[in-house]
């Protein structure tokens, strides 16, 4: 079987065995009502997952998605309850915003040839402290496009009801995916991720791409921004903090190399699907505590970054970055 | 000799503090003034020291780590997990210094943890210690059982807010440390072989130096370093917050390393300068507070920071102008 | 000399790196149809020529022409628009990705927007049919063979490029049949009218399949010949500087008395790196190990240190089996080792020339009995002074100075440990001329004071000036030991360019 799939395949396999066991102890979560809303939930996250696939991919990390998501459900709120624009062209400011920052920090990385992680951390502050800046309260966003969204939803036979939030990050994952592995960006992506070296002999053009990355990422986390908003109906600065976190974790749970390289979109999907089967659990289940959450996608990071370590053995760690 | 430390005083982060503190004074004027009190000093300048003191130490821990080309992004996880012991401890009834020796040696053994995971398992440092930061706010909540457990312990309370000779406990604390930190590192022969392994670690092997002892030590000197401060922030709030406690500490430990003048990839390190770097963060955290802007203000005036070190240090800048570049390196040396 | 026909043609390169002559004025002319190879040891300049032929560098005088213009190569996608395709040593592909990615990234089909991949796959499909190969192109290229990457990359600058195809070492790591296959696939393309430059240390290599030969020596030109009237003892004395008439006027060392036995390596080997071989070192002697390049000369070296540790054979320190199987062994048994790659291998840059004259003592004394700055002091500066090293202080960054002065450095850093044993690899390569003699001047002196040495030279003069023998490598095996009389640049080269009856390739 190729390599890459290896991880995937665990993945899909522990999702299957896990929620097998989930439904055996509580049948009530074998419901549309469970599955709609477990898309809903997990929106945001998902979104800003799949641009962290990207960043992931091209051998990158980007520690600035739980701030900018923050950033623009506040500039958006304000947008729209202070400024009194209408939402749509609120999202579409904020996903412009969004980009030229993602933008700047893909320059930053690649002239000043600084870890990845160094450069997203200064976005975080900054993307925090902007939003702080603005308002340090939460921002009520009433408007009847809010409501009407809100009311957008199919109903599944069954009690289930798909939003227009959950839709909107499925299909966010099928572009995603069409874009990763259908197109030459994303081939470009995966370039970057498996030899950066090799990637600019071969006439990528890395500047332009790591730039695309950087700001694929940033405008996923203000559509996840949006989404959050939708989801709150609200704007506050200190929103989703550490979803960077969670987004690392489900891309790297959902069997992307934490190296870059190799990794699939759909693979997120699943490690976001993942993560929220953990949290549906323990809700369920009722004695146990949310903290265990957390222990548990630790103990899943651990045992994927073990497993990618097994299976791709040959590359040694921090030789890739010495010969730039 | 004399002109050597003349020269020493004369380096870029002592002045980068230097002209924080006073752009501080000219917002606002009383910024030095420092009173007398219940025996002990209060000011704005005591409160840098004191505020400064967490960070401080994880910047003592993680200067190591950055040294061998490495990063702890766990510590402030760990901090959180050994403020939840030492707290959960108390409270349960053990004597303080029990507690406080198993916060330290928790902390030890999560430092142990990411180094058995880089040095060993072979894995990149960031991804590595990505777990326990992951994971530890979790293993802390299931210590306290997710309550902000707080206590009355008078020994925590002063090492979190007591002062000895005047000065803030957590401040003497984290000189302390530091000065042992790095007697133990340029005393014996372990500080030049942190810099030999993280400027080439190819020819540190074939030189005969065994850098996994090296790594393995490092980073359990960084998780030591996060639990001393994680019994600092809860002695100073009374409680330990799994949740909050050096919630984002890491980032800023990291920031006052490179700051103190040590390259993300590895090689020459200083101790006293990576403090020095904390100090400058928090007097800029300070002033900030102090004139009036919102707190929050300070992310950015961070992140700005973060953009400048980095351009200074980036290569661009070396091939812009090679040689304004060294003295900082040499600077940073000893 | 207005020779036409050529399809890429270098006329007076100079490249100068700083105050470094890396070319002076080199000539070279490459014409449709033929095979040429391109020789010389490391530092002669030939990747710096690629590098320039291929746009990685400007020439800093001089003219690229191809098809009879003059051009500016601004980079290797820019020289593939002129049809020079480059396949690197190192295979530099994805091997994260499919063939079929690899073969045509950065110029895959598309459809409105998305990538054909079911056209990429089938066109890739014939692509490879062309070169032999029958594979999945949607396989992972990394699950292929080395070979079979290699001949994907050179599918691929083939097909990009189309007009000259220049190999850089590419047969480094495959083996025998591996390299027969490479070589047919080169025959086709010869046949359809591509020029290709050919670099190779393998002189066998270069006779089974190059036409003309070009050999670069200290950055100058030295000849371009075609390959029929040519011997290879005539190669290697070309490549070496040695003339075999000149060998009698070398002053041989006087036949003393053999020390003691210090060390035997009994059958020591490693598999796809040095085969097994026996060699016992005296103390008070200098063993030279002469070869080409890629000879496995280097790796003799390594596995001797422990740097790379052996799987086969047995080594004994005085008399006394043991094992060697890290670096810390070989230092714990008085070992010192100054590799060839003295940047990557050697030197610490950023820390102090004293810091990095004392490492290895440190090294052996452990964490806590720590020098201290003053006795780091007075151990650099001993050896600074009985060194000769130029540095204006002892605490300046070890990457400012000369390579010979760095070069000084790392062996006071062995010597400095006291040692019993050393093994110096190319240890005067790429280093000035003072330098170079103190160098020499010491293997002598520690010879003389009982040490044992092992040293790898291409500079033949040298090596028959200092060894008291000569151990010859050739295609990963150690296939001569030269003693008394022999030790001489004409037996040298004989033995180096010596064909064993019967291999080919």
């Amino acid at each position: 079987m190729n390599r890459s799939l290896r991880p995937l395949v665990a993945t899909a396999l522990i999702f299957a065995i896990a929620y097998a066991l989930a439904v055996m102890q509580f049948p009530s979560m074998f419901s549309t009502r469970v599955l709609g809303n477990f898309l809903t939930d997990n929106a945001f996250l998902g979104i800003a997952a799949v641009g962290m696939t990207f960043v992931i991919l091209s051998g990158g990390i980007d520690l600035s998605v739980g701030a900018v998501i923050g950033f623009t459900g506040v500039l958006v709120a304000v947008l729209i309850s202070w400024l009194g624009l209408h939402p749509l062209l609120a999202f579409a400011i904020a996903i412009i915003v969004a980009g030229a920052f993602g933008a700047i920090m893909g320059l930053a990385i690649h002239y000043l040839q600084v870890p990845a992680f160094i450069v997203t951390l200064a976005g975080m502050f900054l993307a925090r402290g902007g939003a702080s800046v603005i308002t340090r309260d939460s921002v009520p966003i009433n408007h009847e496009f809010y409501a009407w969204i809100s009311d957008l939803t199919i109903r599944l036979s069954g009690g289930g009801r798909l939003s227009v939030i959950g839709l909107t990050m499925v299909a966010i994952f099928i572009i995603g995916a069409l874009l990763a592995h259908r197109t030459k960006f994303g081939s470009y992506v995966y370039a970057l991720g498996g030899n950066p070296v090799s990637a600019s002999l071969m006439g990528v053009p890395v500047a332009r791409t790591t730039v695309a990355i950087y700001a694929l990422s940033s405008i996923l986390a203000a559509i996840s921004g949006i989404v959050f908003s939708l989801y709150t109906s609200a704007g506050y600065p200190l929103a989703a903090v550490g979803v960077e976190l969670d987004a690392i974790s489900a891309v790297v749970i959902g069997g992307t190399l934490l190296t870059g390289g190799y990794g699939f979109v759909l693979g997120t999907f699943i490690g976001v699907m993942l993560l929220g089967l953990v949290q549906t659990y323990i809700i369920f289940d009722g004695t146990l505590s949310s903290w265990w959450t957390k222990i548990v996608i630790g103990i899943l990071l651990f045992l994927f970054i073990v497993l990618q370590r097994l299976i791709f053995v040959a590359s040694a760690p921090g030789e890739k970055t010495s010969k730039a | 000799m004399i002109r050597r430390s003349l020269l020493k005083l004369a380096n870029p982060q002592l002045l980068a503090l230097i002209g924080v503190l006073l752009i501080n004074w000219l917002l606002f004027p009383n910024f030095f003034r420092v009173t007398w009190q219940d025996g002990r000093f209060f000011g704005s300048l005591i409160d840098v020291l004191n505020r400064g003191a967490p960070v401080a130490i994880l910047a003592v821990g993680m200067v190591g780590v950055i040294a061998t080309k490495g990063v702890d992004l766990s510590v402030g996880a760990v901090m959180a997990v050994a403020g939840a012991v030492a707290a959960t401890m108390v409270v349960a009834g053990y004597p303080a210094p029990i507690a406080v020796v198993a916060a330290l040696v928790v902390g030890l053994l999560c430092g142990l943890w990411n180094g058995i995971l880089v040095a060993i398992l072979d894995i990149q440092p960031i991804i590595a210690t990505l777990v326990l930061m992951v994971a530890g706010r979790g293993i802390a909540q299931l210590i306290t059982e997710g309550f902000i457990v707080t206590f009355t312990d008078p020994v925590l309370i002063y090492i979190g807010t007591g002062s000895f000779l005047g000065f803030p406990m957590a401040a003497v604390i984290a000189l302390v440390l530091m000065i042992i930190v790095t007697l133990v590192v340029r005393r014996t022969a372990i500080g030049l072989f942190i810099e030999a392994v993280g400027v080439n670690r190819a020819a540190a092997s074939l030189a005969g130096i065994r850098s996994r002892m090296l790594l393995l030590l490092v980073y359990s000197l960084s998780g030591l370093c996060a639990a001393i401060a994680g019994i600092i922030v809860a002695g100073d709030i009374r409680g330990a917050d799994a949740n909050n406690a050096g919630l984002w500490l890491e980032l800023d430990a990291i920031l006052a390393v490179v700051i103190g003048g040590t390259s993300l990839l590895g090689g020459r390190f200083s101790v006293p300068l990576a403090v020095v770097g904390a100090l400058i963060i928090q007097a800029m955290n300070t002033g900030i507070l102090v004139s009036g802007f919102p707190p929050e203000f300070n992310l950015i005036v961070k992140a700005g920071l973060i953009f400048i070190v980095l351009v200074i240090q980036s290569p661009l800048a070396s091939r812009l102008a090679p040689p304004r570049i060294k003295p900082v390196a040499k600077a940073a040396a000893k | 000399m207005a020779e036409t026909g050529y399809a890429l043609e270098a006329r007076g390169i100079v490249k100068i790196f700083g105050n470094h002559v890396a070319l002076d004025k080199v000539d070279f002319g490459l014409r449709p149809g033929e095979v040429h190879a391109l020789l010389g040891e490391n530092g002669a300049g030939k990747s710096t020529l690629i590098k320039i032929l291929t746009g990685a560098y400007q020439p800093t005088l001089g003219d690229v022409i191809v098809d009879g213009a003059p051009v500016t190569l601004n980079n290797p996608q820019h020289a593939q628009t002129y049809g020079i395709g480059t396949v690197y040593q190192e295979v530099n592909l994805l091997p994260n990705r499919s063939v079929a990615e690899n073969l045509y990234l950065g110029h895959q089909p598309t459809w409105f927007g998305f990538v054909d991949r079911r056209k990429m796959e089938r066109d890739a499909r014939t692509v490879l049919a062309r070169y032999g190969l029958d594979i999945d192109p949607s396989s992972e290229l990394g699950a292929h063979s080395v070979a079979v990457q290699q001949i994907v990359a050179i599918a691929r600058a083939v097909e990009l490029s189309g007009k000259v195809l220049i190999l850089d070492e590419p047969t480094a790591s495959l083996d025998r049949n591996e390299v027969e296959r490479l070589f047919d696939i080169i025959r086709d393309l010869k046949a359809q009218g591509l020029a290709v430059v050919f670099i190779t240390h393998f002189l066998d290599q270069v006779f089974a399949i190059a036409d003309r030969v070009t050999i670069l020596r200290n950055g100058k030109l030295i000849d371009t010949k075609s390959l029929d009237n040519l011997t290879r003892t005539d190669v290697v004395r070309l490549m070496l500087g040695k003339d075999i008439a000149f060998s009698g006027a070398t002053q041989l060392e006087e036949n003393r008395p053999l020390g003691e036995v210090l060390l035997d390596f009994k059958g020591y080997g490693k598999k796809r790196s040095v085969m097994p071989f026996n060699l016992t070192i005296h103390k008070g002697e200098v063993v030279g190990v002469a070869g080409l390049l890629g000879s496995g000369r280097t790796e003799m070296a390594r596995i001797m240190f422990g740097a790379d540790s052996a799987d086969e054979g047995t080594v004994s320190v005085a008399g006394k089996p043991t094992s060697i199987s890290k670096p810390t062994d070989a230092i714990a048994h008085g070992f010192g080792f100054c590799p060839e790659d003295r940047k990557a291998e050697g030197i610490f840059g950023d820390l102090s020339v004293r810091e990095n004259i004392v490492i290895a003592l440190q090294g052996k004394l452990g964490w806590f009995s720590a020098l201290t700055r003053d006795e780091q002091m007075e151990i650099a500066g001993r050896y600074g002074e009985s060194m000769d090293i130029r540095a204006a202080s002892l605490d300046m960054p070890i990457k400012l100075l000369s390579g010979g002065n760095q070069q000084k450095a790392i062996l006071s850093r062995w010597l400095a440990t006291d040692p019993t044993f050393l093994i110096l690899d190319e240890p005067t390569r790429g280093i000035d001329v003072g330098a170079h003699a103190e160098i020499v001047r010491t293997i002598n002196r520690l010879r003389d004071e009982g040490l044992a040495l092992v040293v790898i030279s291409s500079e033949l003069d040298e090596v028959v000036a200092y060894s008291s023998r000569i151990v010859v490598m050739r295609d990963r095996e150690l296939v001569a030991e030269l003693n008394g009389e022999n030790i001489n640049p004409g037996v040298i080269v004989q033995a180096i360019a010596n064909h064993k009856d019967g291999v080919q390739a």
